[in-house]
């Protein structure tokens, strides 16, 4: 058992350790009961130009990065492939902009659950990263900066 | 001599700047933010049902200003921006947040249900009212209100395009003003605030 703490201790220290990718500040917005889907925000920064390709969550099925754009005032929602992220550059998922998106959710999201999340950045080489975060969830009236709880971290 | 001529010039000056803004203020300024849409011939009523299935319609409302927005439940962004806007512009109207009705039309009547809605709502404010009717009449309102809207397939569901600007009724019902998705709180109280200033309480 110890062996096993100590393990996976290892494990946590040396894929951080390695890690490229920053994230700050995630979050989730609440959903009412039979509300099958919802959104989930961040701050991601890179120390080398890569890509957001794909993400993943236990509470849905489907787990798509979005973009949300205003033509004229119509809003469209389209999945993107990956989303480029910069070297050295904040990239900012919230409302108005990007958003990963949680599709056929499971079971209601609620306020002051914490909704873990992978995230799979993909750099220059082509080797594929994980990044596991937790995301709090803020109230489904959240403003967009989400700061209604402080800061989250996710690593 | 000198001191009288100095006095009048001054006179003359404050008098032509006073002059400069009356007509300034009359020529220059709109009233509102939002685009004034005053003698629109659509978008006049609807017929829908609230999460109690009683029918409702604007006549419902006649005495207070009524924000109107179409949208759907499971937006992640623009719907619950819009929402939180409408909690904040009753909070910034202060002694007349009573007199501001909001309606959140779902143009996706197959998923948000008369329960789903009443509990979306009510996350943005007690009295925000939801509103609903069946698909083939959602997309005739839609119509009548000038609403564009769309299912697009995202993996095996679907997320919608909808405009999303919302519309203001005055008082007595009539409509007034296209808001966009972009105008902010603030301007939008201080609009509401204007238009409510020309009906007595």
């Amino acid at each position: 058992m110890k062996r096993l703490a100590f393990a996976s201790l290892f494990v946590f220290t040396a894929s951080t350790a390695f890690a490229q990718v920053h994230v700050a500040e995630p979050w989730v917005r609440a959903t009412v009961p039979q509300q099958r889907s919802t959104g989930a925000f961040l701050k991601i920064t890179s120390q080398e130009d890569a890509r957001l390709v794909a993400a993943q969550s236990p509470v849905a099925k489907v787990v798509e990065v979005h973009e949300m754009k205003m033509e004229g005032d119509v809003m469209k929602m389209r999945a993107v492939p990956a989303l480029d992220l910069p070297a050295g550059k904040t990239v900012e998922l919230k409302p108005g902009g990007y958003h990963v998106m949680l599709i056929d959710l499971h079971a209601q999201v609620k306020e002051g659950e914490v909704v873990p999340l992978t995230l799979v950045v993909e750099g220059k080489d082509g080797k594929r990263e994980q990044i596991e975060v937790q995301a709090p969830v803020h109230p489904l009236a959240a403003p967009a900066n989400g700061n209604q709880h402080g800061h989250g971290h996710g690593h | 001599m000198f001191a009288t001529n100095r006095a009048s010039c001054w006179r003359q000056l404050f008098a032509a700047a006073c002059a400069a803004l009356l007509l300034g203020a009359c020529t220059n300024e709109p009233m509102f933010t939002a685009t004034d849409i005053t003698g629109a011939t659509f978008g006049q009523d609807f017929r829908l049902f609230d999460p109690d299935g009683r029918t409702r319609s604007l006549a419902d409302f006649r005495g207070k200003a009524v924000l109107v927005f179409f949208g759907f439940t499971q937006c992640p962004d623009v719907c619950p921006t819009a929402l939180i806007r409408a909690a904040e512009v009753k909070r910034l109207l202060g002694a007349d947040a009573g007199r501001l009705q909001v309606v959140f039309v779902t143009l996706d009547p197959e998923r948000d249900t008369p329960a789903v809605l009443r509990e979306y709502t009510a996350a943005f404010g007690a009295d925000v009212l939801g509103l609903y009717t069946t698909v083939e009449n959602t997309a005739r309102v839609a119509e009548e209100f000038r609403i564009f809207y769309r299912k697009v397939p995202t993996g095996d569901s679907y997320t919608m395009d909808h405009t999303a600007t919302s519309y203001v009724y005055d008082p007595a019902g009539r409509l007034r003003l296209a808001v966009l998705h972009a105008q902010g709180a603030e301007a939008l109280a201080a609009d509401l605030k204007t238009l409510l200033q020309s009906f007595s309480r």
